[in-house]
Formats: structure tokens, C-alpha cells, sequence
């Protein structure tokens, strides 16, 4: 087994799923030469040419406005979003790629993949710092992919190239260098399955994207403590395997439910209300949520930490639900 | 008529007769309550009926959300238009589009009801023709009211600078709902865009059918043989209001007057007997029949089945 980065993880996804279907393309700003801003397209301008790894003008409405129109004549376009919250691709994303399956009555497929960044780096700014990944979530006919790690990034992007829906997915912008392991044989993640990131019985914490690190680092220090979470990661937010969740509720009662974005309709918001009502009698006291503040990413670089979720904050809100006891 | 041969002469008529036909039969359900919205394309015949005698059966075409005539041109069938207009499952889309999205995707043609999401998709599927060296076109017409966005300018930008087979075709009505394009447009001549993104531009009276088919023909050649944009801009009057529910309250006595100048059937009509292409009896049958197939159409659709009322079915085509 080998270490690789996040970041090299996404560029084997692509170049594997490149090698294997010709309408597999990919187009966005700056990752032909550059390789991308972060490094997710690295190495595959030279392998594959400019023609299939295309840098686009500044047009995001048309890049993504063009990726549906691809994707309906027979490609299977990814688009690189430089930044998510670069955000003139989301007309064609939400009233096109979203809607034209249904529209259709089924006639048309939308196999796009949007990936890209999203979320504070330090100190970059309100525009430029956000976690939005629930407006995807609240619009139905997108799948919502959030991976924490290389394994999964890798095999969620394949699995996310050759579905047939429209997939946002979605990359913290500091999740890139970071290490993990991925076999070097083919394997896929497939949508809609949860996965375990660590077995423990007393309180179990659902996270998302580099939350789920952070969550990790946490559950190592409660457990000198004598407490043993069980860290869930979703994976997809879209479709979400609410099932999983819930097994780890029969098993712990108690629950926290950690994400960067800000707390007021963050994507916990909907973990807590599944889980009060399919699974109301195994709660030994109320779900807890971590989130960020719901403030415009302040650009000073300690206060932006505090508007965001760290390993102290998924502590303090353990420590919280344990005591919560009813 | 040298430019075109009798058989398309007469498709063209056909064409714009039926167009007629379907949207004076299905307009007046859309005007109480039950129903969605009807953008009636009443006016517009002249242009479309051009446009889809110019299109090759692997082309695509891209409309918006005043979609009937683009649907019809592409050889969709009035019965099964007309039942997705009723929301039925029998429908082209089951009764899951309505008027502004109704699509036969086997014919390659999608209209959308967001003004200027229509040109980027075009662009894309020109770019998707481009990468699998394929010989077809991608034509997308629009309103006035869509040189104005965004979408716009990024859509013929990458199409020019990418060199993709597009024509991007401007039904200009000079009307974007109430809104005056001499009051919203910096150029008066919408066709000084295309110089922007160094494509050819064609100015044509989209109420003379002759000149449409003449138009569009030049840049459809145009388009296949460089593998470039083209840009042509046609003027139409807007026949009645914008929608359905909109009667057109803001026009002018003058204006309305002008609109009623502009009916391209009854020219193209006396054109047609004139040079004996079709006598006035052809003429009288063709009316006669598109009028029928329009009542058979209509009646087929008050008869079809609505989907089951399930929540199964509601939330069915969703995902893929």
C-alpha cells in the first residue's frame, strides 16, 4: 500500500477513468499547463493534450452551461471549478444540470462531475473562505460527494465519472497535501455508503470533508479520557446513507454532528432531524452540533479559526452531549 | 424563389401553417386557470419554419422558453406536444417538462426556460461535436431580450474562440416581456455584436420566409464548412403578449398596429399561388389539415391519462 496525496489521488482518478472512456474530458481555469491551483490535474495536459484538458476563459456560466451541453451530446465533461465559490456556474448547475433528467421525463442524462475547492485556507477573505455544500444538498437531482481522504477521494471521483447524474464534489481547499493511503490496484467508493473512520462506543460524531480529521484528532484525546467515539463520515452527502448513522446512534445514544459551514441550515442540521425521527427513543439526550459561525469568514487569520470547527470544538461538544443526559 | 426548390417551398408553408395552427388551438387553455404558461410564438413563423428546413435530422437545436415553433420545426408531433403542454403521461416527457421543456432527445432539439442557459448548452454540445470530429451543427435561437446576459457573451466568446460549430440565431421582437430594447441595449443594431466575437453576422426580415431560408442557409454553410460561429439576427413582431397571462398592456396603438403588418403567412401565402408552386385550393386543403390535425391533437391530449397522483410518482426521474 502506498502513501499519496489528496491531491494525487484525484489526478489517478482522472487519469485512470481518462484511459478509459474517450468522452471523459475535463475543462476549467488554469489546468492545462498549471495542473490546476491546487494540483488536481497535474501531469494530465501532457499525458491527454489540450484538447481534453482544456483551460478555459473566465466564464464560469458558460463553462458549466457548456459542460451540460456536452454531457447531453455524449461526453462525460469534469469540470474543474477553481474555486467553488466562484459562482456564475450555478444557474447551469442548479436549472439545467439538476433538472433536465426530470424535465425530460427521463430522456436526458446529465453525467457531469463539478469538483473544486471550497472553504477557508486563512486568510482569504469573506468571498473567497465558504462552505455552502447545503444549498447542493437542498436541490434535488444533484449527488453531493464530500471526501475526507485520498482513499475515498479517489474512489468516489471514479465512481463519480461514470455515473450517470450530475455530482458536485466537493474538496476543502486544505485538504490537498494531505496524505493517505491508496492500493495501487483499480477499486471504486461507491455513492450512498458511509464509512466508519473509527470504532468507539460511547458518542458518536458524524463529520464531513477535513472535519473528519479534525474529528479524529479529537476522539484520540477523549479517549485518554477514558471516552471512545465512533467517528461516521457520510462520504456522500447526496445520496446519504442515513442507515449507517443510525446503527451508530442504537449503539452510542449520544451524538454529535460536526461541519465547518456555518451552523444555521449547515448540512447537520438535516443529520439531527433524520435522526430525532427515525431513531428518537435511542437518544440518552440531545444531538449537539459543531459548526462554524454564521458570520462572512472574517479575514484575520485567528478569528477566522474561531468562526470555524477545531479538534477544542468537537471536544467541548462531546464533553456537552454527555453531559446532556436526560 | 430561385433559391429554393418547390418541395422545400411547400415544407415551408406546411411548416408555418402547422406552427400557426398549434398555437392558436392550444394558446386559449393556457388563459384560465389550470394550466402553466404558454409563450405563443405566433408571429415567428416565418423564421422557424426557415430554421428547421436549413437543419440536418443529426443537428441539434436550441430553443427557450417560446419553444412550440423550434419543437415543431424539428419534427415533433403535435399530439404528443400538445398532451405534454396537458401535463399527461403520454407527454414527450411524461407530463415532467410542460411547454418551456418539452424534448423528443432522439430529434435533437431542448428548449429551456432560463433566458441564456440555452446558448451555453449550445456552445457545449458544439464543443462535444468538436471533440468527436463529427460534421453536425448546434443552432440556438433566443430573444432580444438575451443579448443582454451574461450568458450571452460567455457563450459566444468560447464559441468563437474555441471555433465551435454554432449559429446562434436572434428572433428579434424588440420586446423582452415589457421592457423596450431601445430602453435596455447599448447597440441599436443588435447584428454590431457579433463583431465583438469576430464571427459574421446576418441582418434578415424574419417574416420573409424566402430571405430567412436564404439567411440561415448562408450560415449554416457558413458554420459546417469553418467550423466557426456564425450570428444571424432576424426582426419579427411579437404577435401577442409575452406569455399567456400577459396581454401586452404596454403597447402602444402604434405598435400594435405595426404587428399586425407583419403576419409572414398571408405574403408567403400569395407568393406561393403566385408562382403557381401551390394553387389556392392546395393552399385551402393544407389549412384545412394542420386545423384538424390541431383539434385531433388537442383531443388526444384532454384524453390522455394525467400520472398517478403518488408520491412514487411525484418524485420519479429525479435522479438517473
Amino acid at each position: 500500500m502506498r502513501t499519496i496525496t489528496f491531491a494525487q489521488a484525484l489526478v489517478e482518478a482522472q487519469r485512470e477513468e481518462m484511459e478509459r472512456n474517450e468522452g471523459v474530458f475535463i475543462m476549467g481555469e488554469d489546468v492545462g499547463y498549471s495542473g490546476g491551483t491546487f494540483g488536481a490535474t497535474l501531469g494530465l495536459w501532457e499525458k491527454f493534450g489540450p484538447e481534453r484538458v482544456r483551460d478555459t476563459p473566465i466564464s464560469e456560466a458558460a463553462i458549466m452551461g457548456a459542460a451540460v451541453g456536452a454531457a447531453m451530446a455524449g461526453m462525460h465533461p469534469v469540470v474543474d471549478m477553481q474555486y467553488l465559490e466562484f459562482l456564475p456556474y450555478i444557474d447551469a448547475l442548479v436549472n439545467l444540470a439538476a433538472k433536465l433528467h426530470l424535465m425530460s421525463g427521463g430522456q436526458i442524462c446529465i453525467p457531469v462531475v463539478l469538483r473544486g475547492p471550497l472553504g477557508a485556507k486563512g486568510g482569504n477573505g469573506a468571498q473567497h473562505s465558504q462552505y455552502f455544500e447545503s444549498w447542493f444538498v437542498n436541490t434535488p437531482g444533484l449527488y453531493v460527494a464530500m471526501p475526507s481522504n485520498p482513499y475515498d477521494a479517489k474512489g468516489l471521483l471514479k465512481s463519480a465519472i461514470r455515473g450517470k447524474n450530475p455530482v458536485v464534489f466537493i474538496e476543502d481547499k486544505t485538504i490537498y497535501f494531505t496524505q493517505g493511503d491508496v492500493p495501487e490496484e483499480e477499486y471504486t467508493v461507491p455513492f450512498g455508503q458511509a464509512d466508519i473512520k473509527r470504532i468507539g462506543k460511547d458518542v458518536t460524531i458524524v463529520a464531513t470533508g477535513i472535519t473528519v480529521g479534525r474529528a479524529l484528532k479529537a476522539a484520540r484525546f477523549l479517549s485518554k479520557e477514558g471516552v471512545e467515539a465512533e467517528v461516521v463520515d457520510p462520504r456522500t452527502l447526496v445520496p446519504l446513507d442515513i442507515e449507517t448513522i443510525l446503527q451508530s446512534v442504537r449503539k452510542t445514544h449520544h451524538v454529535v454532528v460536526a461541519h465547518q459551514a456555518p451552523k444555521t441550515g449547515g448540512f447537520g442540521a438535516e443529520i439531527v432531524a433524520q435522526i430525532q425521527e427515525l431513531e428518537f427513543d435511542e437518544l440518552d439526550a440531545p444531538v449537539v452540533r459543531v459548526a462554524g459561525l454564521d458570520v462572512p469568514a472574517p479575514y484575520n487569520v485567528e478569528l477566522e479559526k474561531k468562526a470555524n470547527v477545531y479538534e477544542e470544538d468537537i471536544i467541548a461538544g462531546v464533553r456537552q452531549v454527555l453531559e446532556g443526559a436526560h | 424563389m430561385d433559391a429554393i426548390n418547390n418541395e422545400i417551398a411547400i415544407w415551408l408553408y406546411r411548416k408555418m401553417v402547422e406552427i400557426r395552427c398549434f398555437e392558436e388551438a392550444t394558446l386559449p387553455y393556457f388563459q384560465k386557470p389550470g394550466h402553466g404558461s404558454h409563450h405563443p410564438c405566433i408571429g415567428n413563423e416565418a423564421i422557424e419554419s426557415a430554421i428547421g428546413a436549413v437543419l440536418r435530422t443529426e443537428d441539434y437545436l436550441f430553443s427557450s422558453h417560446r419553444s412550440h415553433g423550434h419543437l415543431l420545426t424539428k419534427g415533433l408531433e403535435p399530439k404528443y406536444m400538445a398532451a405534454e403542454l396537458w401535463g399527461k403521461v403520454t407527454g414527450y416527457c411524461h407530463g415532467r417538462g410542460g411547454s418551456m421543456h418539452v424534448t423528443d432527445w432522439s430529434k435533437r432539439v431542448m428548449p429551456s426556460g432560463i433566458v441564456g442557459t440555452n446558448i451555453t448548452m449550445a456552445t457545449g454540445v458544439g464543443l462535444a461535436i468538436k471533440l468527436q470530429h463529427g460534421t453536425e451543427v448546434a443552432l440556438v435561437a433566443f430573444g432580444d431580450g438575451a443579448v443582454n446576459c451574461g450568458a450571452f457573451h460567455e457563450g459566444l466568446n468560447m464559441a468563437s474562440a474555441w471555433h465551435l460549430p454554432v449559429i446562434f440565431v436572434c428572433e428579434n421582437n424588440g420586446l423582452a416581456v415589457s421592457t423596450h430594447l431601445k430602453d435596455s441595449t447599448s447597440v441599436k443594431r443588435l447584428s454590431e455584436r457579433a463583431a465583438a466575437y469576430s464571427m459574421p453576422a446576418w441582418d434578415v426580415d424574419g417574416t420573409d420566409t424566402i430571405a430567412s431560408y436564404v439567411a440561415l442557409s448562408e450560415a449554416i454553410e457558413y458554420t459546417r464548412k469553418n467550423s466557426s460561429p456564425t450570428f444571424v439576427v432576424a426582426s419579427v413582431k411579437r404577435w401577442k403578449g409575452h406569455s399567456s397571462w400577459d396581454k401586452g398592456s404596454y403597447l402602444t396603438e402604434a405598435e400594435i398596429a405595426e404587428i399586425s403588418e407583419k403576419d409572414p403567412i398571408p405574403p408567403y401565402r400569395r407568393l406561393l399561388i403566385k408562382e403557381k408552386i401551390l394553387s389556392r385550393e392546395d393552399v385551402e386543403a393544407i389549412d384545412a389539415e394542420m386545423e384538424k390535425v390541431m383539434v385531433e391533437a388537442i383531443q388526444f391530449a384532454e384524453e390522455s391519462p394525467a400520472p398517478a397522483l403518488t408520491k412514487d410518482e411525484a418524485v420519479r426521474y429525479a435522479y438517473a
